[in-house]
């Protein structure tokens, strides 16, 4: 972005009509939040009261809700697909969040470091282009083509395994309550691990390249360089990942609805999934937005200790 | 730069090196395998992939299957419905975003940082816990199974994205320019639309193209509002189908495919706002 240059100078005011009028200024400028502001209290702020209402009420979707109280939310904390639901969402968000960003920064640094300043960067860029591909598919997509790799007669996977010898570990990938959780990991480390690439790539260039000459001419190795310059310098972006990263794994549903409906068993269940279920199938609806209220709670938690680390982390640097 | 460390980094382009290299390599190509598997049995006739499985190249060009499904799912319906509902929320999500960062970035009303606040969490909110009150006022409005009513919801959505990073951007925006402009006699409005949106185009064009993509891969909410045939978009028609277990194999793929190209298309086509976009967003 190429700002004009600018010749002409703004004549100057006495300081305190300047300051009325930048007053007036300012709560004119109120207007141009109108429609933002309406749109918002309707799609954003009115449901999300409403549904903290409905959890403390039971209700079928039709009729009138019965205020119930907490009792939503009691029977929330004594029920085991619950628990297990975020249970298997801690395992979503190391395949979501801390594989790809571990993984991320080996990679990144790799391409940026290595192959971009010894092959060049055309072989960086293009490497960088296929490891993000599976990024761009809808969820969905990515959840059929795995779904459909991952088949247990006939899918690639185990025919893969039967061609080099290996077919005695052919498996029913998603359909075994053992394994489904981990194939769901394993396809989901697929598809993100190429966002973490590309952020710390940018990240790198930003590196005065003078603290790797100099820490190359004291004979640092590679791996330290990586461990205390790499690492330390692009430090927001590792934060920001993780957080969006963490998030996203907390929300997961389509990959979730594609490959298992939340099965075999519920081994794969997790709580956006729970709640669509209690909301459109099981119609406790009262239910479905206790486990939402709760979802939204870690969040938006989760959310502010992040953003206050940050904070705290940029602070202690300068 | 001094001969040495060049010469320095020339000698270690050594095994190495090439390692590292191949190991990259190899990953790369581990992660397109899946589409490359995909897409040759997408092209397969049924009967090739009874006798050679999922793992042998396509014999020829078998497009039957491709043009089965497309017309099975009425397809190009599809693929326009999602064109129309994203091109929508991206264009309106914009508007959105530039009237709220105008009046937070470089109005600079009172409060502006709780009211961004409040804009980064309707962002980060899971929409699980909107669903229900949206289905249900969206029925009693009429909106519930039509696109307009997915319109609105992710103009929102994205327009609370835009306005916390378009908000960040326009608060460096120069101010010689909107001073020089107001001098000249423009009012608001003609400052906005004449010297703050030209200047900001490269912003916003990243914007539009994010919005645009973000907004066609979604799958949650068009799931629970796009229940008739007609309003479908693409991710839902085929997450729905995949769901029901219906397809045999090399429809699923035929239907895969059709998901996939128009994705990497997209990413082909706006691979560079992409790339330069994505720091935009992430570090600010």
């Amino acid at each position: 972005m190429t700002p004009p240059v600018l010749s002409a100078r703004p004549g100057r005011a006495t300081r305190t009509t300047r300051a009325r009028r930048r007053s007036d200024d300012r709560a004119s400028y109120l207007w141009f939040l109108i429609p933002g502001a309406v749109l918002l209290l309707a799609v954003i702020v009115v449901p999300l009261f409403m549904n903290v209402g409905i959890s403390l009420t039971r209700w079928s979707g039709v009729g009138d809700p019965q205020w119930t109280g907490l009792d939503n939310y009691r029977r929330l904390f004594a029920d085991g697909t619950f628990w297990a639901s975020f249970r298997h969402n801690v395992n979503l968000i190391v395949a979501m969040a801390l594989l790809p960003t571990l993984a991320g920064l080996v990679i990144a640094a790799a391409l940026y470091d290595f192959v971009g300043k010894r092959f060049g960067p055309r072989a960086a860029s293009v490497l960088r282009a296929c490891i993000y591909l599976p990024q761009v598919l809808p969820i969905a997509v990515a959840g059929i083509v795995w779904g459909w790799i991952l088949a247990p007669d006939n899918g690639a996977l185990n025919e893969f395994l039967d061609a080099v010898g290996l077919g005695a570990l052919a498996q029913d990938w998603l359909g075994d309550p053992d394994l489904a959780l981990w194939s769901v990991m394993g396809v989901l480390v697929w598809v993100q691990v190429g966002y973490p690439v590309v952020i710390f790539m940018a990240g790198l260039q930003r590196v005065d390249p003078a603290l790797y000459e100099a820490a190359e001419l004291d004979g640092a190795s590679w791996w330290r360089r990586f461990w205390h310059i790499s690492i330390p310098q692009i430090r927001a972006e590792v934060y920001v990942v993780l957080l969006t990263c963490t998030i996203a794994a907390l929300k997961v549903f389509g990959p979730i609805y594609v490959l298992t409906r939340g099965g075999p068993g519920g081994s794969t269940n997790v709580p956006s999934y729970f709640s669509f279920q209690n909301f459109f199938e099981k119609t406790q609806v009262g239910y479905g937005a206790a486990i939402a209220t709760v979802l939204m709670v870690i969040i938006l938690v989760l959310t502010a200790v992040f953003l206050r680390a940050q904070d705290r982390g940029e602070s202690t640097r300068r | 730069m001094s001969p040495a460390p060049a010469r320095r980094a020339r000698r270690r382009l050594g095994w190495s090196s090439y390692a590292v290299l191949l190991s990259l390599v190899v990953l790369a190509v581990v992660m397109l395998i899946p589409f490359v598997v995909v897409a040759f049995n997408a092209v397969k006739t049924p009967e090739e992939y009874a006798t050679g499985g999922p793992l042998s190249p396509p014999q020829g060009l078998y497009l039957d299957g491709i043009i089965d499904f497309w017309q099975r799912v009425d397809f190009g319906e599809k693929l326009l419905n999602s064109v129309v509902i994203s091109a929508s929320v991206a264009v309106l999500a914009v508007v959105v975003s530039v009237l709220n960062a105008y009046a937070l970035g470089i109005g600079r009303v009172r409060g502006r940082l709780w009211i961004l606040v409040v804009f980064l969490i309707a962002n980060t909110l899971p929409q699980e816990a909107l669903v229900y009150p949206l289905y249900y006022l969206w029925t009693q409005l009429g909106l519930y199974d039509t696109q307009l009513g997915v319109i609105v919801i992710f103009t929102v959505i994205q327009a609370a994205f835009g306005t916390y990073l378009l908000s960040s951007v326009l608060g460096t925006f120069p101010r010689e320019l909107l001073e020089a402009a107001r001098i000249d006699g423009a009012n608001k409005w003609q400052v906005l639309l004449r010297v703050v949106v030209p200047v900001s185009r490269p912003t916003l064009a990243v914007l539009v193209v994010f919005f645009f993509i973000w907004t066609w891969n979604e799958f949650f909410l068009p799931l629970v509002f796009l229940i008739s045939n007609e309003t479908q978009t693409v991710p839902v028609a085929l997450g729905v189908l995949q769901g029901q277990r219906l397809m045999d194999p090399t429809m699923s793929s035929a239907s895969a495919l059709l998901g996939i190209i128009p994705a990497i298309a997209f990413f082909l086509i706006f691979q560079r706002t992409l790339t330069r976009g994505i720091t935009v967003g992430a570090v600010k």
